[in-house]
């Protein structure tokens, strides 16, 4: 924070003048750089259907209510599936994050210069592709269903769980580990005893966070064909029925709601 | 019984922790290893179970140069050395119970400890010491449930259960209040009696060493400058192990010693 | 005393000992192992499986892992250059508008802030945004406004609202209410108040939601094609569907290394505003 020496004696300013010029420059840039993009999101819109937008809204609103009430009951094994998918998606993807996050961690890992890259680029490729493209990929490769479904959470969530899992290893109380060692214990039990005790609460935490995360995407899934609900969602929009689709909504929005409480709740209980 | 030799550890970043360091402990003596935070008394007490790796030089426990081992001649080893921690180092999420077997671990498979299956011998033996140290009826509670000098006597019992001949006391008094210091240094003196064990207890707190061992040693920059009976700790020796202060009321006031060092 | 403590433990010499179980009570405790088993059953027996269907997949599967090591980036250059390209900027755009609206919302979504009635406003707005899925705005907002980036641009936007107002109104609920009273009571106007009474305290982790939140709205950007809300989904969806592995892994890959570069930056700043 510098003091300017001006006429009228000592100016306290926030910043240089250099620093202020650079400041704005780079607000500038910002908002050039955001202009262009919306140039070019509005190049790309036919404006003409936009002005439309608030009727088309209302004529599907009109359309879709009231939901067609009765088309719960085909609703419940899509349901079923839906969860299993999430479930049993979460459990393979815990099994293979363990392995994955063990020799990832600093702390942990055989070999920092060969295996903790290899793990290290298992956890981004598996984090940065989502659910959705994993299943396409899965379908394309063995065909539409609820396993596909269930191999594409499984993935997308190693890398997450494997994330989160590595940086609870790495912040353990090293002197337990320590400790644990100068028994004469060996490898694996001074991981069963000093290590795993540590990051047990942290490993539920994360597996519960990731199952609530999976039942919400799911419900998605089956849109490109991989089990679930969605792919209800999927055929009433194709055949525009509306009322169908509002309902499926609805049920969405429910399971959503019911596994953030359950999550939450079983978090609770943990901690 | 214990005998280091030419003992050196140089770190990574250059510093000279141990500077080549003799030392011979007949089995039943109870020693104090005195000196400022840096001089290496840790590093030393790690060196010979070799939780830190020595440099050069050799640790012989009886006729086994300790140096020399493989993994699991070390793992087998180690059992014969109980290690007691400043901060307790306690599994805090295993009960008090887990927390006194893990002393056996050397001794079982995994699978039996896996299981928590261990022998009954092992069990008779952690009810023992657990009623040794006033604790046994908190056997089944969490150990981050414990206060400082419970926890600490539990990591006393964890350290016996592994029927050593040596124990390594790293700062056992450094996190406890005055009175639980005392406490816990008198069990350990006196449990080291019963059992005939020899012990190198690093201390920083000259006074309650003076209270309680035959010998001490003193540390500075790594080497040795005193070793001999504690009457024999007189202000020019402490001047020469820790630098200039005014030891007359040190050596008497030994509440106020406490509170520093309890940090 | 010590008498007593000695029979206490003489009863337990001898004695087998156990772990205390997780779950006290022991009804529940069989119930639950029960019935997780029992719904583990039931959830593998419904899963059908054609494994034949899959053993086939495995070949594809396998040219799929090689075109990783061969990917083409060239024969569709061009689609997938208009498809990052409108990736990222919807991307952009959408993390503007989104983080400038979720600013209101959050200080209208803090109880400490905010009078009731807006703070129920607030949160309801959150509540329904973090509720609906990233690709069901999309399909309504595609329905409405017609295919093209515009109804991806809108689906990002509000889907960053719900995530950055909620993370951020919990952070002013948690923020020092010393310095905030401290400011107040200097006589500054509300508007003075939040600049310097709320504003340094919430600042950094604003930045760092932020930046962590144009992470994931290029993440999603990526599936936005899939419905038709513009994007390089659409791109990757053809390939898929055109078994032209070599082209999908280029994009993966491009996907992969964005949001690795988008990490590695956020890592930085994130170092540096804390």
């Amino acid at each position: 924070m510098p003091v300017l020496e001006t006429e009228g004696g000592a100016v306290w300013r926030k910043r240089t003048t250099g620093q202020a010029m650079a400041r704005w420059a780079m607000w500038l840039l910002g908002v050039a750089i955001f202009i262009w993009c919306w140039q070019r999101i509005s190049d790309a819109t036919t404006w003409f259907f936009v002005w439309d937008a608030p009727e088309i809204a209302g004529d599907i609103l009109g359309r879709a209510t009231p939901p067609r009430w009765s088309y719960i009951n085909t609703l419940w094994e899509p349901l079923w599936d839906t969860l299993n998918i999430a479930t049993l998606g979460t459990l393979a993807a815990l099994v293979m994050a363990v392995p994955v996050a063990f020799l990832a961690a600093r702390n942990t890992t055989p070999s920092a210069l060969f295996v903790r890259p290899i793990a290290l680029l298992i956890i981004v490729s598996t984090r940065s592709i989502n659910s959705l493209i994993w299943a396409l990929l899965l379908i394309a490769i063995i065909g539409p269903g609820v396993f596909a479904g269930i191999v594409a959470i499984a993935i997308r969530s190693i890398g997450f769980c494997a994330k989160l899992l590595y940086e609870a290893i790495e912040e353990i109380d090293r002197t337990q580990v320590e400790a644990i060692t100068a028994t004469g214990a060996s490898r694996m039990q001074v991981m069963a005893y000093g290590i795993v005790p540590q990051i047990a609460p942290a490993f539920a935490g994360i597996a519960v966070f990731r199952w609530d995360i999976n039942i919400r995407e799911s419900t998605v899934l089956g849109l490109v064909g991989a089990g679930g609900i969605g792919l209800q969602l999927q055929a009433s929009m194709n055949t525009l029925a509306w009322p169908q689709v509002s309902l499926i909504l609805l049920v969405i929005l429910a399971a959503v709601v019911v596994s953030e409480w359950v999550s939450a709740k079983v978090r609770g209980a943990i901690i | 019984m214990l005998k280091l030799q030419k003992l050196t550890k140089t770190y990574k970043t250059g510093d000279q922790a141990l500077k080549a360091v003799d030392l011979d402990v007949p089995s039943g003596q109870v020693l104090a290893l005195i000196g400022p935070s840096g001089a290496g008394k840790s590093t030393l007490i790690r060196c010979i179970n070799r939780l830190v790796e020595p440099t050069s030089g050799s640790v012989m426990l009886g006729d086994v140069d300790l140096t020399k081992l493989g993994a699991a001649a070390l793992r087998r080893e180690r059992r014969r050395m109980g290690m007691i921690f400043q901060e307790y180092a306690l599994v805090e999420r295993l009960t008090v119970m887990e927390n006194v077997l893990s002393g056996r671990l050397g001794y079982v498979g995994f699978w039996r400890s896996l299981t928590r299956r261990y022998p009954q011998s092992d069990v008779d033996e952690a009810f023992r010491l657990l009623d040794r140290v006033g604790l046994v009826h908190m056997a089944d509670k969490r150990a981050d449930e414990l206060s400082g000098g419970q926890r600490q006597r539990v990591g006393i019992c964890r350290a016996l259960i592994q029927n050593p001949a040596l124990l390594l006391v790293d700062e056992p008094t450094a996190s406890l209040d005055p009175k639980t210091s005392r406490q816990i240094m008198r069990l350990i003196c006196e449990l080291c009696a019963e059992r005939g064990l020899a012990a190198i207890i690093n201390i920083h707190d000259v006074a309650l060493a003076q209270m309680f061992v035959q010998r001490v040693i003193g540390l500075r920059f790594g080497e040795i400058v005193y070793d001999g009976s504690p009457n024999g700790l007189t202000p020019d020796k402490l001047t020469e192990i820790y630098g200039e202060e005014d030891w007359e009321a040190t050596i008497e006031n030994v509440e106020g010693e406490e509170v520093e060092a309890a940090e | 005393m010590t008498d007593v403590t000695h029979r206490e433990l003489d009863d337990l010499i001898g004695r087998r000992w156990r772990r205390p179980p997780l779950v006290k009570r022991t009804w529940l405790r069989w119930t639950l192992v029960i019935g997780g088993v029992l719904y583990l059953i039931a959830a593998i027996a419904s899963v059908e499986v054609n494994w034949s269907r899959v053993y086939e997949g495995l070949e594809r599967g396998w040219a799929f892992v090689l075109a990783f090591t061969s990917p083409d980036f060239t024969s569709r250059g061009d689609a997938i250059w208009t498809g990052m390209v409108e990736s990222i900027v919807m991307t952009v755009a959408a993390s503007v508008v989104g983080i400038l609206i979720s600013i209101p919302i959050a200080l209208g979504a803090a109880r400490n802030i905010a009078p009731l009635p807006v703070y129920m406003i607030c949160r309801g707005i959150i509540a329904v945004s973090r509720a609906l899925q990233e690709i069901i705005v999309a399909i309504l907002l595609v329905a409405i406004f017609g295919f093209g980036p515009l109804a991806g641009f809108l689906t990002l936007s509000f889907a960053t609202i719900g995530f950055l107002s909620k993370l951020l109104a919990e952070d002013i609920e948690a923020m020092d209410r010393s310095q905030a009273e401290a400011i107040r009571a200097t006589g500054a106007r509300w508007g003075q108040w939040i600049d310097y009474g709320v504003t340094p305290q919430v600042l950094p982790r604003l930045i760092g939601l932020s930046i962590y939140r144009v992470d994931i709205n290029f993440r999603e950007s990526a599936i936005l094609g899939l419905v038709g809300a513009g994007g390089i989904g659409a791109t990757l969806n053809t390939a898929f569907d055109r078994y032209e592995y070599d082209t999908a892994a280029a994009i993966l890959i491009l996907i992969i290394v964005i949001v690795m570069a988008l990490e590695y930056i956020s890592g930085i700043v994130r170092a540096k505003v804390q």
